[in-house]
């Protein structure tokens, strides 16, 4: 505000701002010149290389005309521009967007409609600009909300710090949507699937959430409990529960081989954790980066074991506790006397794993306050305190990876089970990468934390598949599905440079006193102390 | 009279090929406050590590009440009831200072919290108040409080300090070194100080060792110490008040 009020004072200085822009249109041309400007590609007999000067130039065109706006708006705003009319334009921008992005959804699907009679794509174009528009619109509106209440002398305090007292609500609210979302009306195969694929994220999250977030050990190789867990329940439902128990164990093997694949990525956390007892930190993440990578080369290289890189097929899918989703008199549907739709048995994988989920987050919480779980905090907090205070730091790292692992193998199982196939190509770092990417951007340690980030990261994917809009504007052969890593990849930069602990900070002490004066008994009597 | 809780019988220890302890005799005996001064690297620090068993030593035996602890791994040796507050504090700055009090209980039974957290109230009464708050919000004289604080929540028969007046105004390590003297002389526990600050440290001593590359070069009293002219010369000129 002062800054402005100076310059303006001063009058706007042109010239500085000319060599800003002129600058600025150098420094794009530099990056955008090679990169877009020449395409090489492969025609018959040879390679090629294509100019497509024009883009460069219409890009490089875009860049400095907003660097212009931002110097002459923005930076420099005349005096005459008060907080309150950008509140305003930030209001029409988004009324604007919101009608040009109806408009365009509306008309997207039909090519004889009145927008596609004028120009083919307009209706893309009207939802680019409609989407352009009320992300502007909501920029504008919010800083200048916080202009105006800065002005005033209001404290603000950011968006996330006055939703964090709520954050108990949203957890509450997060869960009941949970619990009735296949029956909401309108709510389809897809996003049930969806959901599915969120939940099984948001259970590994959490599992990863105990050696990351609790015990502060980086693990870059999760994806190896994950893969333990799905071969565990894909080669002993499909090869050697029949061997052991005959065919008529089929129904009930997953229920079965659930259990066992836990213990059996327990047990690899535990054959982890060993050699990595006195790393920590950078060297950590490789040792365990590598533990990843050698899961996955040996489910390639062992044919006669894992089948190689065919993988395993034909995993019996889950049944409801013995009666299988099948339509004939003995499946599910004819036993509870409803119609057959396959929709049912993908609704009771979505309330297996939703299960499954719930039941490792409400573990994770209960450890949180048991002796264990302290340890671990106290482990991540410093470890040279914790052994000198009488904590086995070997037991505790361990139990740590073994109970992480313990949920990525049951997480592993579910998605065996529902794939119905298993190949070694589901369980590469990128898998370990989101996993880690999503307990970080919820913020380490974090319950709540990781279940938005979850939503977030995986429904950004899915977001990018929806875009077919793009399609229409951007040259010919651009898919979006292409740049949903990109797009996660800049969502992360913004959170780490707004929320650099992660979207949750908050950390609930594990033990409270009720009053500051007197010494209360209850809480430590109950298992806390 | 005096019975001999910690006992250290030509103790050597190593940081790979660098010998840091040269045969180190040291004994701490019961309801004891027990000082070693030393200039920075004498192996001061080293010395009350490899009591707690890391580093171990390569030579030499390390016995309390009555038992070998030269080859028990930390936590067992936490066990038998040393009890340590750290150089440089070492609290764990992200959790409240209740729960890095509970931590301290780790080894002592559950049972004994309530009474222990009291007797760490009374002591730091400043503790009690900022309960709630993280320890790596505390100011540098409340951290030390809590430090040793933690390590009292273990019921150490033997409590190890390592320089608890590094980085404090002189008027909170008063008040720390009162604390101790207090402990010592009112519930009986036996201490064994590490300090650069050589004048206070000697002043609260019973008995005092001085550490010099690695050996213990003079050991008396704390009173015979502060009197030497060595000593005075050494660590005291300048004006340590």
């Amino acid at each position: 505000m002062t800054a402005a009020t100076q310059q303006s004072q001063a009058g706007t200085d042109y010239r500085r701002i000319f060599i800003d822009t002129a600058l600025t249109a150098l420094i794009a041309l530099a990056i955008i010149g090679p990169i877009v400007g020449m395409n090489a590609t492969a025609p018959q007999g040879g390679l090629v290389l294509e100019y497509r000067w024009t883009m460069v130039f219409w890009l490089v065109a875009i860049i400095a005309a907003g660097r212009l706006f931002l110097q002459l708006l923005v930076w420099n705003r005349p005096a005459w521009v008060e907080p309150i009319h950008i509140k305003r334009t930030g209001a029409a921008a988004i009324a604007i967007g919101a009608v040009a992005l109806l408009v365009g959804l509306s008309n997207m699907d039909s090519p004889v409609g009145f927008l596609a009679q004028i120009h083919p794509s307009l209706a893309a174009w009207m939802i680019a600009f409609g989407v352009f528009a009320l992300v502007l619109g909501i920029w504008l509106m919010t800083s200048a909300t916080k202009e105006i209440a800065e002005a005033r002398g209001a404290q603000t305090g950011g968006l996330m710090r006055a939703v964090e007292p709520y954050g108990k609500y949203v957890g509450v609210a997060l869960f009941l949507i949970a619990v009735v979302l296949p029956f909401i009306p309108g709510v389809d195969r897809r996003i049930v699937d969806l959901a599915i694929l969120m939940l099984t994220y948001v259970m590994l999250g959490w599992g990863l959430n105990i050696v990351v977030g609790l015990a502060g050990l980086l693990d870059l190789g999760y994806v190896a409990f994950y893969a333990v867990g799905a071969y565990s329940y894909a080669l002993l439902s499909t090869v050697y529960f029949p061997l052991w128990f005959g065919e008529g164990i089929t129904p009930w093997t997953f229920w079965l081989v659930l259990p066992l694949a836990g213990l059996l990525a327990a047990c690899w956390g535990i054959i982890l954790g060993f050699p990595v007892l006195r790393l920590r930190g950078d060297y950590l993440a490789i040792v365990t980066l590598a533990f990843g990578e050698i899961i996955r080369v040996i489910l390639i290289n062992w044919y006669d074991f894992t089948g190689g890189p065919n993988g395993v097929s034909d995993i019996p899918r889950p049944s409801f506790f013995g009666i299988p989703f099948s339509n004939d008199e003995n499946g599910f549907a004819a036993t509870f006397g409803l119609t057959y739709s396959p929709l049912q048995r993908i609704i009771f994988l979505y309330y297996v794993i939703l299960v499954l989920a719930l039941i490792t987050n409400f573990v994770t919480t209960r450890l949180r306050k048991l002796p264990v779980g302290r340890a671990w905090e106290a482990l991540r907090e410093d470890e040279i305190a914790c052994r000198s205070l009488g904590i086995n730091t070997t037991n505790t790292k361990l139990t740590a990876f073994a109970i992480g692992a313990m949920f990525g193998g049951f997480a592993g199982s579910f998605f065996a089970t529902r794939q119905g196939f298993v190949s070694p190509e589901s369980f590469v770092f990128m898998e370990s990468a989101i996993i880690l990417a999503i307990v970080v951007l919820g913020g380490l340690g974090s319950q709540i934390g990781v279940v938005i980030a979850s939503i977030v990261v995986i429904g950004a994917f899915e977001v990018f598949r929806e875009m077919a809009f793009l399609k229409a504007i951007m040259p010919a052969g651009f898919d979006p599905v292409q740049f949903r890593m990109l797009a996660v990849g800049i969502a992360m930069v913004l959170i780490m440079r707004w929320r650099p602990r992660g979207l949750i900070t908050k950390r609930d002490p594990s033990i409270y006193l009720k009053e500051k004066k007197a010494v209360s008994a209850d809480l430590v009597a109950q298992g806390h102390g | 009279m005096a019975k001999p809780l910690l006992t250290v019988r030509g103790v050597e220890t190593f940081y790979g090929k660098i010998q840091a302890l040269r045969g180190i005799d040291l004994d701490v005996n019961e309801g004891e406050i027990v000082t070693l001064i030393g200039s920075n690297g004498a192996g001061k620090s080293t010395l009350m590590m490899t009591i707690c068993g890391t580093p171990r030593c390569r030579a030499g035996s390390i016995n309390f009440g009555g038992a070998d602890i030269t080859q028990s791994p930390t936590h067992e040796i936490v066990r038998l009831g040393i009890a340590q507050s750290p150089e440089g504090r070492r609290i764990f700055p992200r959790m409240t200072v209740l729960e890095n009090l509970q931590m301290g209980a780790a080894v002592s039974d559950p049972k004994h919290f309530d009474e222990d957290l009291g007797r760490a109230f009374k002591i730091f009464p400043i503790l009690e108040k900022r309960q709630g708050q993280r320890g790596g919000t505390l100011s540098g004289g409340e951290q030390q409080m809590l430090a040793i604080a933690r390590a009292l929540m273990a019921r150490p028969r033997l409590l190890l300090l390592d320089e608890p007046s590094l980085g404090l105004a002189p008027l909170i390590v008063k008040q720390i070194f009162e604390v101790i003297r207090d402990l010592n002389a009112n519930q009986g526990l036996t201490v064994f100080l590490v300090e650069q600050n050589a004048f206070h440290a000697l002043k609260l001593a019973h008995r005092a060792y001085v550490m010099v590359n690695g050996r213990i070069t003079m050991t008396g009293t704390g009173s015979q110490l502060l009197a030497s002219p060595e000593i005075r010369a050494a660590y005291l000129e300048g004006g340590a008040h």
